[in-house]
């Protein structure tokens, strides 16, 4: 395309950079534009730079890190336990046609149920720390997973699995070489969504009731109508969303080395 | 059954042996319709025999069953009527005897060549630097020497078909099952394959069970030819016995006037078969 059309250098040549930050400037401007002449009131909607005041005084004074380190720890851990769970059981129900059908009108309808409801629940069982987010994000990455695994196994390639019966491989083996492989490939490939959910529970979690951690932030300065403050920490909270979606994908590309991915060649 | 050469005959021409590596006995095999009654008699009344050190090629029409023949031989399905039966013994289960070099892709797409080659070895317990010294060498001697460390995806068809082929012979099996291991092979690394093949074969007379749609390649192989009729309920309609003088070499003995003679012969009795299972794969 770019080169059919080479010397009529057209805005899509740019690189994106170079569009996306103007467009980012200009939001700002009409936001503060609006704000100041207070055709938006700056009650509801803030002013942009407290709103980089109140960014800048929590991380030079470093009193945002232990709420980020503890939304992080919700985040690593209701991903961990939930992806373990869901293997697991995805596995065993994959494999065992019975307990699948016993099981299988009881998963729908958790899965159906929205988990928000469960967090005051699991506020009352897990009290204010962590746990109980790690609860609630659990029950989230717990069913994308769950469902990832349960459809990957029941695809593996028969050749596959007559192949290595062919070579002597045991129950035991089988499960290892060949369905936990392919079952863990369908974890990895539902890392972004599954990572993501985990942020989500998280940070939901502790937006309704907790004593530290990001969402606490929002809630507090909710609390006292510091609408700036709300501002400051959605921004975090997205800017920390983005950066963990970057970290999976480096994970992704070190794990799935193995997957074909399209035009893998090098350019001179 | 109208065979052209007796088992008898062939018993006593090839390697003297009493007890046959492999024997189909009346096999049948009717698959089950997807919906409700009926079914697909695929294979019927099948008598096989692949005698031990004996290479047996089987050709026959597309779709008339020669996998399934070999899955039954593999002990991955159990024939609806007839018994195997592996060194005289009946087979209960998978077949410990054979290695199967599958028709369609099996490798693992996680893991290197390497370890593909090696994995039976790691289900037998040996270990891993043993295992991997073993590899190296199978990789080395079907030409994949320095390919070892490249994932299935980043491999030709042909490069994947002498990876299995190396990790179904690392297994020394003494029954080797093949469904069509070299047709996706151009025709100068076949040959070389073939030849390789012949080498292994004859170092330790294995039992061989070949398939291929090629009558060249069946005839320059083996020590016996069976055409198999077109389906449904396909049967061998012709044995042929393949006396070329061994060692052969592939490219070489297909010039020979006698390798004609076979050829024609053969040619002959697959000829319509190969027309019946054309027109009946169209009708399906
Ligand atoms: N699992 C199955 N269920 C139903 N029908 C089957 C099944 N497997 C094979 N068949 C049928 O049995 C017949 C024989 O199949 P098979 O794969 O053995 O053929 P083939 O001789 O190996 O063909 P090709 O040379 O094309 O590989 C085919 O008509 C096929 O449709
Ligand atoms: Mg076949």
């Amino acid at each position: 395309m770019s080169r059919a059309n080479k010397n009529r250098r057209g805005i899509a040549d740019l690189p994106s950079a170079v569009l996306q930050i103007p467009i980012v400037c200009s939001l700002i401007g009409l936001w503060y534009g609006l704000t100041e002449t207070d055709i938006l009131p700056k009650f509801f909607f803030g002013e942009p730079f407290k709103v980089f005041g109140v960014l800048w005084h929590w991380f030079t004074s470093g009193e945002i890190f232990p709420h980020l380190g503890v939304t992080l720890v919700e985040t690593v851990l209701a991903f961990v336990v939930g992806a373990v769970l869901g293997l697991v059981i995805g596995l065993w129900l994959a494999l065992n046609p019975t307990a699948s059908r016993l099981a299988d009108p009881y998963i729908k309808a958790a899965n159906a149920m929205p988990r928000v409801v469960l967090a005051p629940i699991f506020a009352v069982w897990f009290g204010l720390g962590i746990w109980s987010k790690v609860a609630l994000g659990v029950t989230l990455v717990f069913f994308i997973v769950f469902f990832n695994v349960y459809q990957g196994i029941r695809e593996v390639s028969p050749v596959l699995l007559a192949n290595a019966r062919v070579l002597g491989a045991n129950a035991r083996q089988l499960l290892r070489t060949v369905y936990l492989p392919s079952a863990t490939s369908w974890v990895f490939s539902s890392l972004h969504t599954s990572v993501g959910m985990a942020f989500v529970g998280a940070v939901v979690g502790e937006y309704l009731g907790s004593a530290r951690g990001v969402g606490y932030l929002i809630l507090q300065a909710e609390g006292v109508f510091d609408i700036n403050t709300v501002f400051a920490g959605m921004l975090v909270l997205t800017a920390f969303a983005l950066v963990l979606d970057q970290a999976v994908g480096v994970v992704e590309k070190r794990l799935l080395v193995w997957r074909p991915t399209h035009g893998e060649t090098e350019k001179l | 059954m109208n065979t052209q050469t007796s088992a008898a005959a062939v018993a006593v021409a090839g390697v003297a042996a009493a007890v046959p590596g492999l024997a189909l006995e009346n096999v049948t095999c009717t698959f089950r319709a997807a919906a409700g009654k009926g079914g697909y008699t695929a294979v019927k009344d099948v008598n096989l025999t692949v005698g031990a050190g004996e290479f047996v090629s089987v050709v026959g029409p597309t779709g008339c069953g020669k996998s399934t023949l070999l899955n039954v031989s593999a002990g991955l399905l159990e024939p609806s009527s007839g018994t195997v039966k592996v060194f005289g013994e009946p087979l209960v289960g998978m077949n410990r005897h054979a290695g199967y070099m599958f028709q369609a892709e099996s490798l693992m797409p996680w893991r290197t060549a390497l370890d593909n080659v090696i994995v039976g070895l790691e289900f037998r317990g040996v270990a891993r630097n043993e295992a991997v010294a073993r590899g190296q060498d199978w990789l080395q001697r079907v030409g994949l020497g320095s390919h070892g460390h490249r994932y299935p995806h980043q491999m030709s068809g042909g490069m994947r078909k002498r990876a299995a082929l190396a990790q179904t012979l690392i297994m020394d099996p003494k029954i080797i099952l093949m469904d069509e291991p070299f047709s996706a092979l151009d025709i100068q690394t076949r040959q070389l394959m073939e030849n390789e093949l012949l080498d292994i074969w004859s170092a330790d007379r294995k039992s061989v069970l070949f398939i291929t749609h090629d009558l060249e390649e069946a005839i320059s192989l083996s020590d016996r030819v069976i055409v198999l009729s077109a389906g449904p309920g396909t049967h061998p309609i012709g044995e042929f016995a393949i006396d070329l003088p061994r060692p052969r070499d592939v490219s070489e003995v297909r010039l020979t006037p006698e390798f004609v003679r076979l050829h024609d012969e053969i040619w002959h009795t697959m000829k319509e078969e190969v027309l019946k299972g054309y027109v009946q794969s169209q009708q399906k």
